[in-house]
């Protein structure tokens, strides 16, 4: 076994110190040639794919996948051609689930590489794509992993009754920018109770229309239209803090951002110059924004740039709820579930449409009166959607 | 290994066939000159010129090289053998098309993405590589290549060849001192000076602006209003614009915009549009600002899939593709042999360098530096 040689982890962009194992595309047994691919590494940088430096057969798998490692680290051995399986190599049963169907991850055994083997982005040795295809093809079930061959790898299974997760990827953005966002900007949360029985009536009548066939009509795209109205009567909450010059800096754009759920976790994509489009635009631009976002190919510049955003915690049954700013934005609009209530009309119960808005500000640059301008103005237009609504 | 050292065809210093594509391409409304169209086609142009089927295939070879060259440089410094690489992948034509229309004596100031260029004036793999592994600040002398060194500062080597040029003229040569830069270096201050200084003093310099739409994350419409053609053009060169992924077209135009220097009319500028596949170096992931779209439509303007088209459509031989596989196979065993071959240097060497002739305080400096290593191995 003297011919075993070791391939350690190399610092693949100047400077970094450590990455994530993301996935191996080769098996313990399996012959490769130079410059075949072995794994995809995620570095502070990107996710880059290395290739083989030597020929052989891989005898062992030194790195879970998931686990993060130094610089250094030695990742794989490859001996001979035909060369037996480490004798080191944790038992064959230890496995990984991925998208719920069992691969071996180390030790000799079938392979089944395919539900592993991704696309991602940054520079693909084999030419034959770039770009950021990793969205679309990251598997939508959570990965379970049972198998921990070091206790002290990054990437720990279930330990006892609990199960620990490492937190990465869209999950650790996500928490850093929540954590960021509730610990810089003081946020303001304020409610209201909205009768949007004419809205919901306007909803069923554009549905039922001819001209608006095969357009995607939702209350949710009534209330982005009724928040970015309200916002072109106050611009001033299209605004961000920003730190360093001590500058309010207010934007003559609206790229509404919606937050979405979807298979790589919460993302905000935003809809660039929404404030200047008409409803039938708006509703197109909409459809398109969800139907990318839960595919999973929301390109990156779909998510910066976000100036204002609405999260649809009623689709989910939600009556409200006290949302988190997107960073650098002044507001969020919670849109609640509408529910059938006994509502006061003219001095006598009636059952209406009635949802709930919940809309936080930061406080540093909005004060309780410009925000509460904004969330009455939005729900009187859900309230007495005019013909107004319907044109820019 | 003969095979990178295969001495260059450089273009045979016949007058340029007519028609004058300057003639053809006068106003701004003209897009780049194009003699191949994406898909292998001739253009009324290209039917024009006719195909030099030997060219074709030099061109062909050069790119095929630099391409391998290129994947296999990732792919070292994917295994840690290389610090840094900054991929040409996607500019072959625009830099074999060109280098190649040069008088092999026409010395060049590359950028630093200038692979395929150095590959053609013989530069050898390893010492395109010592460099990027980090074991030399340079790799190669530049003379005998009249190949200079890479300039890692953005657009000051514009500036290093209109000097060189003007030397060159004082000497009394017929040199078309040739420069190549990027769409995102065309911004900086030295450009526009060299561009300016040249065109003032009628000095011989052959700008080659390879235009490959993203300076680093920048993309050409917020990086400049008007492109790089015109605005040299405002300053007094002669300028054409070209495919650049169209290695037939750019080695016509750059022979005719040579013809121009070397007649002693002045400066002139080729600016060839093409793309950067890879991203801006191996540290870079481009997919956070570029979108697959765009990627795709490059991918099919691919230079290299474009010129074997022709050359398959001319009936080449088989055994001309076959034999230049085998070459680029050799060659991939070459780039990984000389870059782990690459001594690591000395620390000494470093006081021989820093002057030419001996120097009082560099002596000083080295006998201290020995006393030092004297010094840490006696206590070993």
């Amino acid at each position: 076994m003297t011919d075993i040689q070791e391939f350690a982890l190399p610092d693949v962009g100047e400077g970094l110190t450590e990455a994530e194992v993301v996935g191996w595309h080769v098996a313990v047994g399996d012959a490769v040639a130079i410059n075949d691919l072995l794994v995809d590494i995620e570095t502070a940088k990107s996710v880059v794919e290395l290739p083989s430096p030597y020929a052989g057969t891989v005898t062992a798998l030194l790195v879970a996948e998931g686990a993060t490692v130094p610089v250094g680290t030695p990742l794989i051995s490859i001996g001979p051609a035909g060369a037996a399986p480490a004798e080191a190599a944790p038992p064959a049963e230890a496995t990984v689930l991925v998208d719920e169907k069992p691969a071996v991850l180390v030790g000799p055994g079938p392979k089944d590489a395919s539900p592993r083997r991704r696309r991602l982005g940054g520079v693909s040795l084999a030419g034959e794509r770039l770009g950021d295809a990793r969205a679309a093809a990251w598997p939508a079930a959570p990965r379970i992993r049972t198998f921990d061959p070091d206790p002290d790898a990054a990437s720990a299974p279930v330990v006892g009754r609990e199960t620990r997760t490492p937190v990465k990827g869209v999950r650790k953005v996500t928490a850093q920018a929540m954590s960021r966002s509730a610990f810089t900007a003081p946020h303001v949360t304020e409610w209201l109770s909205v009768d949007v029985t004419r809205t919901m009536e306007m909803v069923r009548k554009l549905r039922a229309a001819r001209e608006w066939d095969g357009v995607r009509i939702t209350p949710l795209l009534f209330v982005a239209r009724a928040f970015l109205l309200a916002i072109r009567g106050f611009p001033g909450i299209n605004a961000s803090w920003d730190e360093n010059p001590q500058e309010i800096v207010v934007k003559h754009y609206v790229n509404l951002g919606i937050a979405t759920a979807t298979p790589r976790g919460l993302i905000v994509p935003n809809i660039k110059d929404a404030d200047t489009m008409s409803l039938r635009e708006l509703a197109e631009a909409l459809d398109r924004l969800v139907v990318t976002a839960r595919a999973g190919r929301t390109q990156p510049a779909e998510t910066s740039g976000g100036t204002a955003t609405i999260t649809n915690i009623g689709a989910l049954g939600i009556d409200a709820g006290t949302p988190i700013l997107n960073p650098g934005e002044a507001a969020i609009l919670a849109f609640g579930a509408v529910r059938a209530t006994p509502w006061a009309v003219d001095g006598a119960v009636a059952i209406r449409d009635v949802t709930q808005l919940a809309m936080s500000f930061d406080h540093r640059l909005v004060d309780g009166e410009l925000g509460s301008h904004v969330l009455a103005r939005t729900g009187q237009l859900l309230h007495d959607p005019g013909a107004a609504f319907l044109h820019v | 290994m003969t095979l990178v050292h295969d001495p260059p065809a450089f273009a045979s210093p016949t007058d340029p066939p007519p028609p004058s594509l300057e003639r053809i391409w006068t106003s701004k409304d003209s897009g780049p000159i194009q003699f191949v169209t994406p898909d292998g086609e001739l253009t009324d142009l290209g039917a024009e010129y006719g195909v030099d089927r030997a060219l074709a295939q030099t061109l062909y070879r050069d790119m095929a090289r630099a391409r391998r060259l290129d994947h296999e440089a990732l792919a070292l410094q994917r295994q840690g053998e290389l610090g840094l690489w900054l991929q040409c992948w996607g500019q072959e034509a625009a830099q074999v098309g060109s280098v190649r229309a040069l008088s092999p004596s026409d010395y060049v100031f590359p950028s630093y993405r200038e692979h395929a260029a150095a590959l053609v004036r013989g530069v050898t793999p390893g010492e395109l590589l010592a460099q990027w592994r980090g074991v030399s600040h340079a790799g190669w002398d530049p003379g005998p290549y009249a190949f200079h060194l890479y300039s890692l500062v953005l657009g000051t080597q514009t500036l290093h060849a209109t000097g060189y040029a003007m030397g060159s003229l004082l000497d009394g040569a017929d040199d078309v001192v040739t420069v190549y830069f990027g769409d995102g270096a065309a911004s900086q201050g030295d450009v526009n000076e060299a561009f300016n200084w040249s065109a003032a003093g009628n000095i011989p310099v052959l700008f080659i602006c390879q235009n490959n739409q993203w300076a680093i994350s920048t993309p050409t419409d917020v990086q400049f209003r008007a492109p790089v053609h015109q605005r040299a053009a405002g300053f007094g060169l002669r300028t054409f614009h070209v495919d650049g992924n169209d290695a037939l077209a750019t080695y016509a135009v750059t022979r005719e915009a040579a013809a121009i220097v070397r007649r002693g009319e002045g400066p002139a500028l080729v600016e060839a549009e093409t793309f950067r596949m890879a991203g801006h170096s191996t540290s870079d992931d481009p997919s956070r600002y570029r979108t697959e779209t765009d990627l795709a439509t490059w991918q099919a303007r691919d230079p290299l899939l474009r010129l074997e088209t022709v050359l398959r459509s001319l009936d080449t031989r088989a055994s001309y593709f076959s034999e230049l596989e085998e070459e680029l196979e050799r060659l991939a065993v070459e780039v990984r042999r000389a870059c782990r071959e690459l001594p690591d240097p000395v620390l000494d060497q470093l006081f021989t360098h820093t002057y030419v002739d001996p120097h009082p305080l560099v002596d000083a400096e080295r006998l201290a530096y020995r006393k030092f290593v004297e010094l840490m191995s006696v206590e070993d």
